[in-house]
């Protein structure tokens, strides 16, 4: 179904026009080593969102010329306005995060911060952004963080399901300490740095095989927060999946719960069940929705299996091509969860996005708007 | 109610355990420190044979990183999952509202109580000079 007026998309992927863009919000020596080097004509883009791959962008939003997300204009037409979104969180996905020089890798994040704020944040009121931090090393990510956080149009952090390491690994604890003190979610999202497999058994062949082996990833990734204790260290933290899909993860669940009663020794700081920590420390984000659209009921039993309905965030994942239309909700949800999934789980899970959200018409029916909030 | 008497107390040392048979059930014995404890063999997630399993104390959960063990054999293990009970209560550790191994009444008593009877000790000539473990079933 459509989305009705007011709603909070905590996923859309505006994209760096070229490195080139990035020059101005570079210090003197690194904006004179970017055209020194030729290091401005690298695109910097991840292999996990191939330009040109249908997935990376639908055909009716695919700009004339350029990456896709890079369009301003259209993107406040399409992402925005065509869904009469409230607030929509941008993920500048970018290369920056797979570098191996670590002072270039900050240099470039804070460029790319920086340019978010003057090309988008200060440009439409309905736009707030995730802050790209040079994770490979955790003392200038935190600096970086520092540095942004007091703008409170940043409401979350990004760093990439598949790297180096899993993201429960103490050496990441630094960046979720300040993630906590700021009230910042830290965003996993789907893609990988590609230089360790992004499978248990090796390299796939195929784009297909990649995507898909996403889902696979963020279920390690989660196991990972959870036997680590990621969220007893640091109670108040949300960590959202995006771009996850959603169905795997009541089986996940299911095992994680019984695993852990026959070993939890190994992690005696996990004092209750997993499947409970997730429920309260993890939140999703909708498309791609892995789900059946024609049949409605399995999306609602998934929602019956992961026990709550608080987890879910609305998204659209623009431009990357879920759906078609305007029809970027599964069907037949109830009411009060439609209403969770729209804006309340959205305000509840980043402490940044002030106000309340209300939900208007939907776009192009007669239906009156109804108070959210 | 019939007492049966199922093991002298020297049989079973502190922080060991006896399988017995009681009415046709099986029924586990522990020795938790000088006290005894009495649970069906039979755990309640699965059906396993809880006596089978390794006695173990608890890691009590705390920070990360901290590692503690406490309550010295007051656990048994079930040898199917790993699925931990207090011998105390029967109850599950990780799930205590929902699974719980049943308990029977148990005590010691003195030989010259027991030789007055009504008990049913088949397998035991019950000395008037020793305690014995009693199971009330």
């Amino acid at each position: 179904m459509k989305v009705p007026h007011g709603a909070i998309d905590c996923d859309i992927h505006p994209a760096v026009p070229a490195t080139s863009a990035l020059l101005p919000y570079l210090d003197d020596y690194w904006r004179d080593q970017f055209i020194n080097r030729h290091i401005d004509k690298s695109p910097f883009t991840l292999m996990s969102y191939p330009p040109n791959s249908p997935l990376s962008c639908r055909p009716d939003w695919r700009p004339a010329k350029g990456l896709p997300g890079s369009d301003f204009d259209a993107l406040r037409r399409d992402a925005l306005d065509a869904f009469g979104t409230k607030y929509a969180i941008c993920n500048v996905l970018h290369g920056a995060v797979a570098l191996f020089n670590e002072d270039m890798a900050a240099a470039l994040c804070a460029a790319v911060n920086d340019w978010t704020v003057k090309e988008l944040l200060d440009r439409d009121p309905r736009l707030r952004a995730s802050i790209l931090i040079p994770y490979q090393n955790p003392e200038l990510a935190v600096k970086e963080i520092e540095r942004v956080a007091p703008d409170q149009r940043f409401v979350q952090i990004t760093m990439l399901v598949m790297g180096d390491t899993l993201l429960g690994n103490r050496r990441y604890w630094p960046i979720y300490k300040a993630c906590e003190k700021y009230g910042l979610p830290i965003g996993v999202h789907a893609g990988s740095l590609f230089r360790t497999a992004p499978t248990y058994s090796g390299w796939p062949s195929y784009q297909v095989e990649d995507y898909v082996s996403n889902g696979a990833a963020f279920e390690n990734m989660l196991v990972s927060f959870i036997a680590e204790g990621v969220f007893q260290q640091y109670q108040k933290l949300k960590m959202i999946c995006v771009e996850s899909g959603i169905t795997w993860l009541p089986t996940l669940l299911w095992r994680i719960n019984k695993e852990w009663r026959g070993v939890r020794a190994e992690v005696p700081w996990l004092d209750r069940a997993p499947a409970e920590v997730v429920r309260d420390n993890v939140r999703f984000t909708l498309q791609p929705v892995d789900a059946p659209s024609s049949d409605p009921d399995k999306f609602l039993r998934t929602v019956e299996h992961i026990g709550t309905d608080k987890v879910f965030l609305f998204s659209t994942d623009y431009p990357h091509w879920h759906f078609d239309g305007g029809e970027v909700l599964p069907d037949g949800l109830p009411e009060a969860t439609l209403k969770k999934l729209l804006t309340d789980n959205a305000l509840e899970t980043y402490p940044r996005l002030n106000g309340g959200g209300t939900i208007g018409q939907v776009p192009g029916t007669q239906n009156n708007g109804e108070k959210i909030r | 109610m019939t007492r049966h008497v199922v093991a002298s107390v020297v049989d079973i040392k502190p922080g060991e355990k006896k399988l017995v048979t009681v009415k046709g059930r099986e029924v586990g014995v522990f020795n938790v420190g000088g006290e005894f404890f009495a649970l069906a063999n039979r755990c309640p997630h699965a059906g396993g044979p809880m006596c089978d399993g390794q006695i173990s104390s608890l890691v009590a959960p705390g920070k990360v990183g901290e590692y503690k063990l406490t309550r010295k054999d007051e656990f048994v293990r079930c040898p199917w999952h790993g699925w931990e009970f207090d011998i105390r209560t029967g109850q599950s550790w990780c799930d205590p509202e929902d699974f719980k191994v049943r308990q029977f009444k148990i005590a010691v008593e003195p030989g010259e109580a027991l030789v007055k009877g009504p008990y049913i000790a088949e397998k035991f000539d019950v000395a008037v000079e020793e305690n014995y473990v009693v199971i009330d079933m």
